[in-house]
C-alpha cells in the first residue's frame, strides 16, 4: 500500500480547500451577519460611526417593524399608566406610544401567498410540459422550446408597461392572482427547460416497464417518472421561489393596497419616523427566513442521487 | 398462455422503414427467438407485439384476438428489459409485486406471490435491499421475478443477458431455459448472438433490414438456410460461400466449379446462367488427397476438439473443420470434397436458395 492514493486528495489540499470555503463563506455572510445584528441594535447604535460590534441588543427594531407609533404631548405622556407589556416598555423610552400595526405580517403573508403559490404553479406546468417535450413527439419541438426561452432573453421589466396596461384592464392589478400569474410566467420558460433536462436523463425503459405492468402513461408519470425527478423539481423549485420571492419591480408597479409584497414593503419603513435602520434590518432577517427554511428542507433531494446505481448504462 | 401470430406487421419510423411485412407464429408455451444484427427490426417487433410501439399496419393476434393497437397496459404481457428498468426508488420487494398492486391485488397475496417467486429464483434474502446495490445477475433475477408475479399471456425478453458478463451469461442463460420449462410459457425473446439463439430457442426468426429473413427451428436454419444473409450469419466460422458463373436445370444433382463436376442434392428449380454461389458448412469440408477440387493452405487454427483449417480455393476462401489430429502443412496444396447432401446453392443477385430435395420441407414460402 501506498501512502499517496489517486482518488483521495492529499492532506495538504484539503486543508487549503477548507481554508478557502470559509474565508469565502465569510464573505458572503458578513452582510448577512451585518443586517441579522443591526435588526437588534437600538437606533443610535445602529448608525454609531465606528460601527460598534458588540452592543446591547434590543428589540425595538422588531417591535418599530410590526408597530405604528405616534409621539404625543409630554403631559399626555407622563399622565399615561404604567406600560403593560415589553414591547410596550420598549417603545415609551423612546417618547412614543403604540398607536396600532403596521401592515407588515400582511405584505409578508403575501409574499408568502404569491411567491410559494407561483413556485407551486410553475412546478405543476413546467413537470408537465417538460415531461411532454421530453417524451412525446410534439409538432414544432425545437421552435417552441426555444421560442419558451426567448422569453427569457430580455428583462421582464421590459414589458412593463404592456403588462400594466393589460393588468388594468383584465382587472389583475395589485391582485394576488395576478402576481401569481405574472411571477409563473416569467418563471415557466425556467422550469421547463431545467426539468425537462432531468426528465431527459430518466431512461424511458422505466416507464415502459410501469406500462408492461399494468399502469397508465399517467400513472406511470406520477408513480415512477416524478420520484425519479424529485431531485430536479427541488432545484427548479428553489429557483423559481427565489426569483418570486425577491421580485422587486413588478411588485412596486402592479401592488400597492392589497396585494403587495414585502420587498416593496420594507423600504417604506425608513420614511415612517425616521430612518429607522433596525427595523428595516428586523424586515430584511425575517424576510430571508422563508427561502432558507425551504431550502434546508429541499436539501436533501438536492444532494442525494437517487437514481443510482439502478441502471446499468 | 397465448399463441402469438404476426400478419404483415410493417412499422415506419418517418421515411425509415424499421419492420416491414413480418409473418410468423409463435405457438402457445415456445421460446420463441427473434434473432438478427443490431438495427434488424428485431426490438421493435418486440416492442410492437408488448405494445410500446403501435404498428404501421398489419396484424397482432393473441389467442386470436388482434390487439395491435391496444396500449400495453391492457395486453396482459410481461417484459425483462435489457438494462432490467427496476423501479430505483423501490426495493426489491416493491419492485416485485409493482404488477400485482396494479391489478389491485389483495394484499396478502400480493405477499404470498412474491415469496413464491422469490424463492424460485433463489432471491429471498434480498428482498427488503434497495436494487441500487445488487449485482448484474441478482437485478437480472429481480427483473424476471418481476416478469413472473402475475401470470401473463406471455413474456417479452429484450436481449436480457446482454449486459451480463460472458461467464454469468452462461449459468443465467441455462436458468431462464429451465425457468421457461418449468412454466411452459410463451417466451418471446431478442437477442443478435446467434449461439444464444441456437442453444435456447425452440423456434428461431431471422432478421435483416427489417425483413424476415428465415422462420424456423435451430436445426432447419442452421442446416438448411434461405439466404445468403442467414447462411452467413448463423455458424461459427460461417458458411463458405463459393462463388462462380453457370446455370441450372431441375432435376440437376450436381454443380460444375471450374470444371470439377461437384455433386448436390437434387435442385428442384432452374435457372438461366447468372452468378450462383455454393454454400458449403466448413464441418461438410473434407480434406482428401483424392479429390478433384483443390485448394492451397493457408493457415491452422488449433481449437482443442478441432481445428479450423483455411484453404485458397479458386473461387474464394474456404474454412474446414478437421479433428485436431489430422496434420496439415500450411503451403501444401489439397483436394476438397463437400458433403453432397449438405450443400446449399444460393443465386448471388437475390441472395435466395435453391430449392432442393433437402431444403424443400423447410421453407415457409
Amino acid at each position: 500500500m501506498s501512502a499517496y492514493s489517486v482518488t483521495e486528495p492529499s492532506r495538504a489540499s484539503k486543508s487549503i480547500a477548507a481554508v478557502l470555503v470559509v474565508v469565502y463563506a465569510i464573505i458572503t455572510l458578513l452582510p448577512l451577519l451585518w443586517i441579522i445584528s443591526t435588526g437588534f441594535k437600538s437606533g443610535p447604535d445602529s448608525i454609531s460611526y465606528p460601527p460598534r460590534v458588540l452592543f446591547e441588543p434590543s428589540l425595538e427594531g422588531y417591535v418599530n417593524l410590526f408597530t405604528t407609533r405616534t409621539r404625543i404631548g409630554a403631559e399626555q405622556f407622563a399622565a399615561l399608566p404604567p406600560p403593560e407589556t415589553w414591547y410596550d416598555k420598549i417603545v415609551r423610552q423612546s417618547g412614543t406610544v403604540i398607536a396600532g400595526q403596521s401592515r407588515f405580517g400582511e405584505r409578508f403573508m403575501n409574499s408568502v401567498i404569491i411567491g410559494f403559490g407561483s413556485t407551486a404553479l410553475s412546478i405543476f406546468l413546467g413537470t408537465l410540459a417538460a415531461y411532454a417535450f421530453s417524451r412525446f413527439k410534439v409538432p414544432l419541438k425545437d421552435d417552441l422550446l426555444f421560442f419558451i426561452l426567448s422569453t427569457r432573453m430580455m428583462p421582464p421589466i421590459a414589458v412593463a408597461i404592456p403588462i400594466y396596461l393589460m393588468y388594468r384592464e383584465l382587472g389583475l392589478s395589485d391582485t394576488h392572482l395576478g402576481m401569481i400569474l405574472l411571477y409563473t410566467a416569467v418563471n415557466i420558460s425556467l422550469a421547463v427547460w431545467l426539468l425537462k433536462g432531468f426528465i431527459d436523463e430518466i431512461p424511458r425503459e422505466y416507464e415502459e416497464a410501469a406500462l408492461i405492468d399494468g399502469y397508465t402513461r399517467f400513472q406511470a408519470f406520477r408513480k415512477v417518472v416524478l420520484p425519479q425527478a424529485a431531485t430536479g423539481i427541488a432545484s427548479t423549485a428553489i429557483f423559481c421561489l427565489i426569483f418570486a420571492w425577491n421580485e422587486y419591480a413588478f411588485a412596486v408597479l402592479l401592488t400597492s393596497g392589497n396585494a403587495q409584497t414585502a420587498p416593496p414593503f420594507i423600504p417604506t419603513i425608513i420614511g415612517v419616523g425616521g430612518q429607522d435602520w433596525p427595523a428595516v434590518a428586523a424586515g430584511a432577517t425575517l424576510f430571508l427566513l422563508p427561502v432558507m427554511i425551504f431550502t434546508i428542507l429541499l436539501r436533501k433531494h438536492l444532494l442525494r442521487g437517487i437514481t443510482f446505481g439502478a441502471v446499468r448504462k | 398462455m397465448a399463441e402469438i401470430v404476426i400478419r404483415n406487421l410493417r412499422k415506419e419510423f418517418g421515411a425509415f422503414t424499421a419492420v416491414q411485412g413480418s409473418s410468423f407464429t409463435v405457438r402457445d408455451g415456445e421460446f420463441f427467438m427473434l434473432l438478427g444484427p443490431s438495427g434488424c427490426g428485431k426490438t421493435t417487433t418486440l416492442r410492437m407485439i408488448a405494445g410500446l410501439e403501435l404498428p404501421t399496419s398489419g396484424e397482432i393476434l393473441m389467442d386470436g384476438e388482434d390487439v395491435s393497437q391496444r396500449p400495453a397496459s391492457q395486453r396482459d404481457i410481461a417484459m425483462v428489459f435489457q438494462m432490467f428498468a427496476l423501479y430505483p426508488h423501490m426495493n426489491v420487494r416493491r419492485n416485485i409485486s409493482y404488477p400485482l398492486v396494479s391489478q389491485g391485488v389483495p394484499r396478502a397475496q400480493v405477499q404470498a406471490k412474491v415469496a413464491e417467486v422469490a424463492r424460485i429464483l433463489g432471491i429471498t434474502d434480498i428482498l427488503d435491499k434497495p436494487v441500487g446495490g445488487l449485482s448484474g445477475g441478482d437485478r437480472q433475477r429481480v427483473a424476471l421475478g418481476r416478469a413472473i408475479v402475475r401470470n401473463p399471456k406471455a413474456f417479452m425478453m429484450d436481449e436480457p443477458l446482454g449486459a451480463l458478463d460472458a461467464e454469468f451469461r452462461e449459468h443465467m442463460a441455462e436458468e431462464l431455459r429451465a425457468l421457461h420449462d418449468r412454466m411452459g410459457a410463451t417466451t418471446v425473446y431478442v437477442t443478435h448472438d446467434q449461439l444464444e439463439a441456437m442453444q435456447m430457442g425452440d423456434k428461431i426468426v431471422v432478421m435483416n433490414h427489417g425483413v424476415v429473413e428465415q422462420f424456423g427451428t435451430p436445426q432447419e436454419i442452421y442446416d438448411h438456410p434461405a439466404t445468403l444473409f442467414v447462411a452467413d450469419f448463423i455458424g461459427s466460422p460461417s458458411m463458405n460461400f463459393l462463388r462462380f458463373r453457370g446455370a441450372v436445370q431441375g432435376g440437376d444433382a450436381s454443380v460444375q466449379l471450374g470444371g470439377v463436376t461437384i455433386a448436390t442434392p437434387e435442385l428442384q428449380q432452374e435457372a438461366s446462367p447468372r452468378d450462383l454461389v455454393l454454400g458449403v458448412r466448413p464441418e461438410h469440408v473434407v480434406l482428401s488427397d483424392a479429390a478433384a477440387y483443390r485448394g492451397r493452405i493457408l493457415a491452422s487454427e488449433y481449437l482443442g476438439t478441432s481445428q479450423i483449417i483455411t484453404l485458397d480455393c479458386a473461387h474464394g476462401m474456404v474454412k474446414a473443420r478437421a479433428p485436431s489430429g489430422q496434420a496439415v502443412r500450411t503451403g501444401d496444396t489439397v483436394g476438397l470434397s463437400f458433403r453432397a447432401s449438405t450443400l446449399a446453392l444460393f443465386d448471388a443477385g437475390s441472395g435466395q436458395a435453391f430449392r432442393t430435395a433437402a431444403n424443400a420441407g423447410v421453407f415457409h414460402g
